[in-house]
């Protein structure tokens, strides 16, 4: 089933863009709002939007995965050593789980007393009760250092790209950007 | 010799009871006893929280009521006020920093006889690493046998704390600045 294409098609770019926007969002709402103080105007809308975008995320998240189940992935450009496409590889494997690990525990935090997620106030997220002792403190310690490695992880991918770009002149990065 | 001490043995358990006010266990295994608190969210309503878990226990007799003690341990990490989110933020250090100061204590230094059922109880009350004397307002509501064989005497309780004074900084706004705290306590006569 897996088949591997040579390029990235128009969706798996716009996604990939999309993810990385809202991602870098995500993160630095989080950073920001965790200080707000209790009579800041943003004190309730901040965490509503960060988590609507999350959910959204997640969403785009299993889109990609669909996508990529059913449509293989994108073959490693070949003056790639093994290293690097190895390397590359678990990267990108690593950012999927970390983003996906990020998204259930944020979910954990505001759903462990059973109140769902209001998603942009056009739906709810159901809440799937307390799971486990203390479930806010540690699903809450979990999204905070995954969110730490996670943002890492991405700056190292972006550093990687453009020094495949700039220095290594090969086509890293022009092929996420074109189809 | 043997006789004596078996005699003096005998002498001071026989005494016991009538030199000493009688032992309670607060009655927290069947969940009759209440550390509750409120506090006024923007001075427009009440917010009402509860720590689950503590145990303590008192001594008490009717007759000499200003040699009754009570004293208390709440497990801070309990915190309820029926919001994860707002619990999480209350176990914070901007609260009651709970990974530093998991307990608060109280234990009482006098009783002060009042009209009818009603006294204080003057204690050390520890919370957030800090003590200080408080003044609770207690009454007794009731005593006697239960149903199942034991002996219980019951107790309400409040005070009001400054956050301040237990260095939690108020970040609520000045309507918030004070915590009233609601104790409920119901003990079991040890045997």
């Amino acid at each position: 089933m897996v088949t591997e294409t040579k390029g990235y098609s128009k969706t798996s770019i716009v996604l990939h863009w999309l993810v990385a926007v809202i991602v870098i969002g995500l993160f630095a709402s989080g950073f920001w709002m965790v200080d707000l103080g209790y009579y800041s105007s943003w004190y309730k809308t901040a965490p509503f939007w960060h988590k609507s975008a999350g959910v959204l995320l997640l969403l785009m998240m299993v889109y990609r995965v669909l996508w990529r189940v059913l449509n293989g992935s994108v073959s490693p450009i070949p003056s790639h050593s093994r290293a690097v496409q190895k390397a590359s590889h678990v990267t990108h494997l690593t950012l999927y789980l970390g983003i996906f690990l990020i998204i259930c525990s944020g979910y954990l935090i505001s759903t462990a007393d059973g109140r769902p997620i209001e998603v942009f106030g056009l739906f709810d997220l159901p809440s799937a009760g307390e799971l486990f002792a203390d479930q806010a403190d540690i699903a809450g310690l979990v999204h905070k250092f995954a969110a730490y490695g996670l943002i890492t992880l991405a700056v190292l991918h972006a550093v990687a790209a453009l020094k495949h770009h700039f220095f290594d002149k090969d086509d890293t990065l022009k092929r996420m950007l074109k189809p | 010799m043997k006789k004596l001490l078996l005699a003096s043995l005998m002498a001071s358990m026989l005494a016991a009871p009538a030199l000493q006010a009688a032992e309670y266990e607060i009655d927290t295994q069947g969940a009759h006893a209440f550390v509750q608190f409120k506090i006024s969210h923007l001075g427009y309503s009440w917010l009402y929280g509860r720590f689950n878990t503590f145990k303590g226990n008192f001594s008490y007799d009717a007759a000499k009521l200003a040699d009754s003690k009570i004293q208390l341990e709440i497990d801070t990490k309990s915190v309820d006020s029926n919001h994860a989110e707002r619990d999480k933020h209350l176990r914070s250090p901007d609260f009651l920093n709970v990974d530093k100061n998991g307990k608060a204590t109280f234990v009482s230094t006098k009783i002060v006889p009042k009209a009818g059922a009603d006294f204080d109880v003057v204690g050390n009350f520890t919370l957030n690493g800090v003590t200080k004397e408080i003044v609770i307002k207690a009454t007794k509501l009731g005593e006697g046998s239960d149903p199942w064989g034991g002996y219980r005497a019951g107790f309400a309780g409040t005070t009001s704390i400054n956050l301040e004074d237990f260095a939690i900084k108020n970040i609520l706004g000045p309507a918030s600045a004070t915590v009233q705290l609601d104790l409920s306590v119901e003990g079991i006569k040890k045997s």
